[in-house]
Formats: C-alpha cells, structure tokens, sequence
C-alpha cells in the first residue's frame, strides 16, 4: 500500500517549507517547521490547540509573516521579508495567493453578496476573467456541489455545510494549485460535518494538492496520505497516516491521540 | 378675522420666498459638509487605525482636537483667525470647511466603531483570494460598515445641518441670519422663530427620512 518513498524528491514539491519560525511577541508559536508537500499529496495537521497549527497555515500564504525560514513554492522561493513593501513584492503575493486556495472554520463568505458573487468576486476583481466566463464558471462550480439553485441567495439564508461548501467552491474559483483548509468542520453541526468532508475527499480523489489541518480522525486516516502531528510549535511526528493514527511512535502522539479518541 | 389674516399676510408673506431661498443655502452647505466629513471621516479612521507612527497620530490629534473643542470656535478660527496668516475664505466657503472638519472626527470616530464591528475573517478571506487591501477594503469591509453605520451617520449629518445656524455669526445668510434679520425689521420673534424651527425640523426629517430609506433597501441581509 505505502509503497511510495516518504522522503520526497526535490522535483516532486510544491510546497516545500524549511525551518519556519513564527513569533508573536514574546511567544515563539513556529519553533522552525521543515515540511514538503508533494504535488497532489494530502497531509492533515493534527494537534492540540495552540499548537502553531493554524498559524503555520496562515504562513504558508502569508496571511501571517514567518519571522525566519524559507517558502518554496511551485519551485520558486517566497520572498516574504519584503511582502507588500513595494508593488513588485505585492504583486508576488498576490500571484501565491491566487494559486493557493484557503477555507477557513468559520467560513467567511461575505454577507452582503451572494452565493454567486461570493464566488465570482475574486476571478473577476483579481484574475480578471471577463464577468461573463466567470459567471458560467461559478455556476458550474456550483452545480457541481448541488447549490446551483442557492446561486442567488445571500448566505445567511445557507446552513453552516452549505456555507463552508461554497466558500471552499468560492477557494476553488480561483483555480489554486493548492488549498489550505484550517479546521473547516469544527464550527459545523455534527450532521453537517459529512457534506464537508465528502467534498474535500472528492477534491483530494481528484489530485488537489491539500494541507489540512483538522480533527476528524478518520479523514486523516482515510483521505491523507501522511499526517504530522503538531506539538508546542514543531513538529512532534509525521508519517504515512495509517501508521502514525494506529501506531505513534511519539509518545505525545500517542498521548493526544488517546484523549481525542477516547470519546469515539 | 379677514383682516387680521390679510394683515398677517403682509408681514410675513413677503418674507416667504427669503425663508425658502435660505433654506437652500442651509441644504447647500448642509450636504456639502456631510458629503466631505464623510470623506475626511473615513481617511481619519483608517488613519487612527494604522499601524504606522506617522499616519497614525496626525489622525489622533485631528479626532482629539475636532471633538475636545466647540464647533463655534472651528468657524471663528477658520473665518477670522486664518486671515492673519494670508488665508482668508468667503464666509460660505469657511463655514464648510469648519462644519466639515469638525463633523469628520466624529464620522472618523463613527467609521472606526463600524470597522471594528466587521470580522477580522472578513477581509482576510478577501485576502487569501490575493484581493489587495484597497480592493478588499473597497469590495468587501466598507460596503458592510457603511450598512451598519447609516443610522450613526444619520445622526452625525443632522447634526452638521443643525450647526449651520452657527453660521449666522460670520455672515452667512442662511434661515437663522434671516430669521433674525427678519425679526429686526418686524419684531415679531415668535412667529419667526417658530418659522425657522419648524423649516428645520422638516429639512432634518427629509434627511432622516431618506436614510431610513436607504436604510431599508440595503440592509436586508445583514
């Protein structure tokens, strides 16, 4: 089954993050991250809370700044030191941004558009896809999840499942090369939480390129091909995820995987 | 009782079409001060909110003095004061820029609040869809503050209207310069100060009015 190498070949990246480091103040939360992400390979994030694992996430499209460590992406390093500070260094940005999709867990779909111009927004204003291609774009997207119909509704008419559904379609529009998903069920009733995953598990079949930091166990087991755990800032353990769910070798792994397993 | 009325019609009708014309400048100043408090209000509150020394505390200064200090003041300053140092203004171009700048810091004060009330998840989404922070803060945060700060703003613009009367003191001939001028001539007060109330509160309810309306039409879904 886990024939494939682990240790991933410098070409095979698309991803690839060398000793990140992030500090907000006093509190170092990254203690130097080392992690490559194979083109179309799954890794879910797993960890307590406040472990650094959302804000590596953040990192990765510079929503957050790392205070040290390198960015490769797409075989091209990051400049992130100089990020915004002038219009070169903006647009720089701006293009990592728009190959890597991010969701986040409490959707943040934009209440005073709807679910079409939700999705329509950024390939229009940023890609600058004519209106017209964009909106047949956006209507198959949505058709595609079984919202084509909720297309002209604001989104405080959709449940939580169909809200995170098209934000992660409005992630999508942009046609990323990657997607970050930073817990995108934990706001979720337990019954809608399904929905999500199955879309996420569709997007994975269909080769998407994901880091997905989350707590649901069994999409770490089934869907990702390889699981870290995140501890204080590091990296404690990462491994094919079978291997390390079932047999940690960490023992505080094994330690947080007893405590949020023991209520399954 | 025909008489009285006819002899009520002559001292005040004449004065009719006068209360109605300063009625106009009022509106005219009324809403270009609002229109550019607004402006200066937005720039002040983003200012404040900047991490940036010097962006931030000249905007600090602006909202501190503006709010710590009497709009009659601004007027005097802007109208008699400036002179002295080679800028001198019509009375109706100084009087727009007082009411201006000293209704911006509470607009800037009011933007501020409206700001802080938008999810910081908001404009990051916009973000991570490679949205720049102009286009993010022009497509996605200020559409939804302006939504929730209309009936601040409402508030703020009355008050801006209502202040035009402070422009009496440096010759402009608005409704109540008018007002009083009519009054030395007639020395009827009560008529005409009951007038000139009465022209403001209908000026201040179309304002209201309209801001219910827009209220209305574009807040439905937040």
């Amino acid at each position: 089954m886990e024939s494939r190498p682990e240790e991933s070949g410098e070409t095979g990246d698309l991803l690839r993050l060398v000793d990140i480091r992030k500090s907000f103040g006093e509190t170092e939360v990254l203690k130097g991250i080392s992690l490559s992400v194979r083109h179309g390979e799954v890794i879910a994030i797993i960890g307590a809370s406040g472990s650094g694992k959302s804000t590596l996430l953040r990192c990765v499209n510079l929503l957050e700044t790392p205070s040290a460590g390198e960015i490769m992406f797409d075989g091209k390093p990051v400049d992130y030191r100089r990020h915004g500070a002038t219009w070169k260094a903006a647009g720089a940005m701006k293009r990592l941004r728009t190959s890597i999709g991010m969701v986040f867990q409490s959707y943040n779909l934009w209440p005073h558009k709807t679910v079409l111009e939700n999705v329509v927004e950024a390939p229009i204003n940023v890609r600058r896809i004519p209106p017209a291609d964009a909106i047949s774009q956006g209507e198959a997207l949505l058709e595609s999840i079984g919202l084509a119909e909720k297309r002209n509704e604001y989104p405080s008419r959709l449940s939580g499942g169909q809200q995170q559904r098209v934000a992660i379609v409005r992630a999508l529009a942009m046609d990323p090369k990657m997607m970050l998903f930073d817990e995108v069920t934990s706001a979720l009733d337990p019954e809608l939480v399904g929905e999500v995953l199955d879309l996420m598990t569709s997007l994975a079949q269909q080769g998407m390129t994901m880091l997905v930091v989350t707590h649901e166990m069994g999409f770490a087991r089934h869907v990702s091909r390889r699981t870290a755990f995140f501890c204080d800032g590091e990296i404690a353990e990462i491994g094919p995820s079978r291997e390390l769910l079932s047999h940690p070798r960490d023992e505080r792994t094994g330690e947080f995987l007893s405590r949020v397993l023991h209520h399954l | 009782m025909d008489n009285s009325l006819i002899e009520y019609w002559n001292t005040f009708g004449s004065y009719v079409p006068g209360l109605l014309y300063s009625c106009m400048i009022v509106m005219e100043i009324a809403l270009l001060s609002i229109f550019l408090s607004w402006i200066l209000g937005l720039f002040a509150a983003l200012g404040k909110n900047s991490r940036l020394g010097v962006l931030r505390r000249p905007c600090e200064f602006y909202i501190w003095f503006m709010r710590g200090t009497p709009s009659l003041i601004h007027i005097f300053l802007i109208y008699f004061a400036l002179p002295q140092f080679g800028l001198a203004f019509s009375p109706f171009v100084a009087g727009v820029i007082a009411l201006s700048i000293g209704s911006g810091a509470y607009v800037a004060e009011v933007f501020r609040s409206g700001l802080s009330a938008i999810p910081r998840g908001q404009g990051e989404s916009a973000q991570a869809l490679g949205m720049g922070p102009v286009l993010t803060m022009r497509r996605i945060v200020l559409p939804q503050v302006v939504r929730i700060i209309v009936p601040s703003l409402t508030n703020e613009a009355i008050n801006t209207l209502k202040n035009t009367s402070l422009l009496s003191t440096i010759t402009v001939l608005e409704l109540t310069l008018f007002t009083q001028m009519a009054i030395a001539a007639t020395f009827r007060p009560f008529e005409f100060y009951i007038a000139a109330a009465l022209l403001y509160l209908v000026m201040t309810t179309l304002l209201s009015q309209f801001a219910n309306w827009h209220e209305k039409r574009y807040t439905l879904h937040i």
